[in-house]
């Protein structure tokens, strides 16, 4: 490997890091936002333009605050849940491409840190089903009761959903014919008849709707915050957590709201395709501003759905566990597998033609 | 052996739209989207100050007409006074059988605006004023004397009209 491309991995990786950290950031703000209009409220508005530099007082503070570990608590697992929950969050970004290669000064850059990997929605399951053990080990570590019944609730509550999750997939990836998230982007670039783009959503709206449901309750969010509940427990699997390691279990939250919404806009929305404009001869000699356009599209429709789970988190109330686990076993899981057989069948019918 | 699925009343309530869960979950969407567009109920507090009605008990001051203080020291309300937060010393004036307060101290962080000083007062002399800006650097700070009790009666006249209508 030349130097150069060393230096453009490097670069690659800071700029997905920055994106995620600011990104965070400024989602928590949003999140205030969003929920103080909702509520009639104008929100945090004293720090900074429109309390724009809110989140980033607020990691101050939790910087500066004091480490408390529990006099029983095992320490190096104690340390260890939150580094395995941020950087899960952060190790999934490697896969998301942002927008088409382009070239500078000849070496052709493509803005993905791990470009066109064969196994990429593979590896992106296998990343998110560890998410699971810093959670578990963040309530078993703390040694209390409150953090382990928080730290099982949520683990319970994460296997369940990850089955509907995986299998609301595969009818895409039965349909698609791959597994490579760049394949898949490429493939719903254009549209149909003119007019609708190319969207796996058109295609998989059953698929979407699963996944959906499953990202609510992979990401521990409201309907699906059992875990946390912040009027009904103590705190869940973070009860014993102070300072920076609580800001990196939220960070780590809020860090998976993006990456899932991210994901959503890859898989069902034509991930960083902007139908039409795109393929105008002026982009094409461009590329490079090609590649910022894509990326803007690829923003655009990641904060829209980034808006979408926050508004459903202050709209709709919090299901009971048992609720929770009937819906995720008794219909999220049929509904899922019936996608696949349906699916399945229409693709071996037109294959066979 | 097939368990048998218990449907409760609230199940049988439920029609069948309902049970689906999007719709409803559409119109609380809805419902939310709605009241963002809808004015602010916040109020951007240092900026616009909130001013209470006369009715309303902020900290207690002394009432001073152009001749000095209404007080004539007599220590009613001292003596109501629940949480023992005010201290009064009297002296004699040079007019025959007439008192003023030397001393008039209220411990502010002592006071718990129940009133009772100024239903006491059989001089109209301590009433609630509207003032509920009381920040201390120190405790030294929360002990107010004359200097900062005495307020001028034109200050005063909507909360003496209040008592007037209603005290008694």
């Amino acid at each position: 490997m030349l130097l150069i491309d060393v230096v453009i991995l490097v670069v690659k990786i800071f700029v997905v890091l920055q994106i995620f950290l600011i990104g965070a950031a400024y989602v928590v703000l949003f999140e205030r936002k969003v929920s103080a209009w909702i509520q009639n409220r104008v929100g945090p508005n004293r720090t900074g333009w429109h309390g724009s530099l809110q989140s980033f007082a607020d990691v101050l503070k939790l910087v500066m605050k004091e480490d408390i570990v529990p006099a029983q608590a095992d320490y190096g697992f104690h340390l260890l849940a939150p580094i395995i929950s941020i950087g899960i969050a952060i190790a999934v970004w490697a896969v998301i491409p942002f927008a088409d290669s382009f070239t500078i000064g000849g070496k052709v850059i493509v803005p993905t840190v791990a470009p066109n990997l064969n196994v990429g929605l593979l590896l992106l399951f296998a990343l998110s089903s560890l998410g699971v053990y810093g959670i578990t080990l963040a309530g078993w570590a703390s040694n209390s009761k409150y953090s382990l019944l928080g730290g099982l609730r949520s683990s319970a509550q994460m296997i369940s959903y990850e089955l509907s999750m995986g299998l609301s997939l595969v009818g895409m990836m039965l349909y698609m014919g791959t597994v490579n998230i760049t394949e898949i982007v490429q493939a719903q670039g254009g549209s149909w008849l003119g007019f609708i783009p190319r969207w796996n959503i058109f295609v998989q709206p059953l698929g979407f709707l699963i996944f959906l449901v499953a990202a609510f309750a992979e990401t521990n969010r409201a309907p699906f915050d059992l875990a946390e509940a912040e009027p009904e427990l103590v705190g869940g699997f973070h009860t014993e957590y102070t300072g920076l390691k609580f800001g990196l279990f939220f960070l780590a939250e809020y860090g998976n709201v993006i990456l899932m919404s991210a994901l959503m806009a890859t898989l069902f929305f034509g991930g960083y395709h902007f139908p039409d404009v795109e393929n105008w001869s002026f982009f094409k000699e461009h590329d490079v501003l090609r590649a910022l356009l894509q990326f803007g599209a690829l923003f655009i429709k990641t904060v829209a759905l980034v808006f979408f789970f926050i508004w459903v988190r202050w709209s709709i109330p919090r299901f009971r566990y048992d609720q929770l686990m009937n819906l995720g076993w008794r219909v999220m899981f049929p509904l899922a597998l019936a996608n696949v057989v349906i699916t399945a069948i229409i693709v071996s019918v037109i294959q066979s033609h | 052996m097939a368990t048998k699925t218990v449907r409760t009343e609230e199940a049988k309530r439920l029609s069948f739209w309902e049970k689906l869960y999007i719709p409803e979950i559409a119109k609380g969407l809805g419902l939310t989207l709605k009241q963002m567009f809808q004015p602010k109920f916040t109020r951007e507090y240092p900026e616009e100050k909130y001013i209470p009605a006369a009715s309303y008990r902020g900290r207690p001051v002394l009432v001073q007409e152009d001749y000095g203080e209404r007080c004539v020291a007599c220590g009613l309300c001292s003596r109501v006074c629940p949480a023992i937060a005010i201290e009064v010393q009297a002296a004699e004036t040079e007019k025959e059988k007439e008192r003023y307060p030397v001393k008039f101290e209220i411990n502010m962080l002592r006071c718990i605006f129940c009133g009772y000083c100024e239903e006491v007062c059989p001089e109209e002399a301590i009433v609630m004023s509207r003032d509920y800006e009381l920040v201390f650097e120190h405790p030294e700070d929360a002990i107010f004397g004359k200097d900062r009790l005495l307020v001028p009666v034109s200050q005063l006249q909507e909360r003496l009209e209040y008592l007037r209508q209603y005290k008694g």
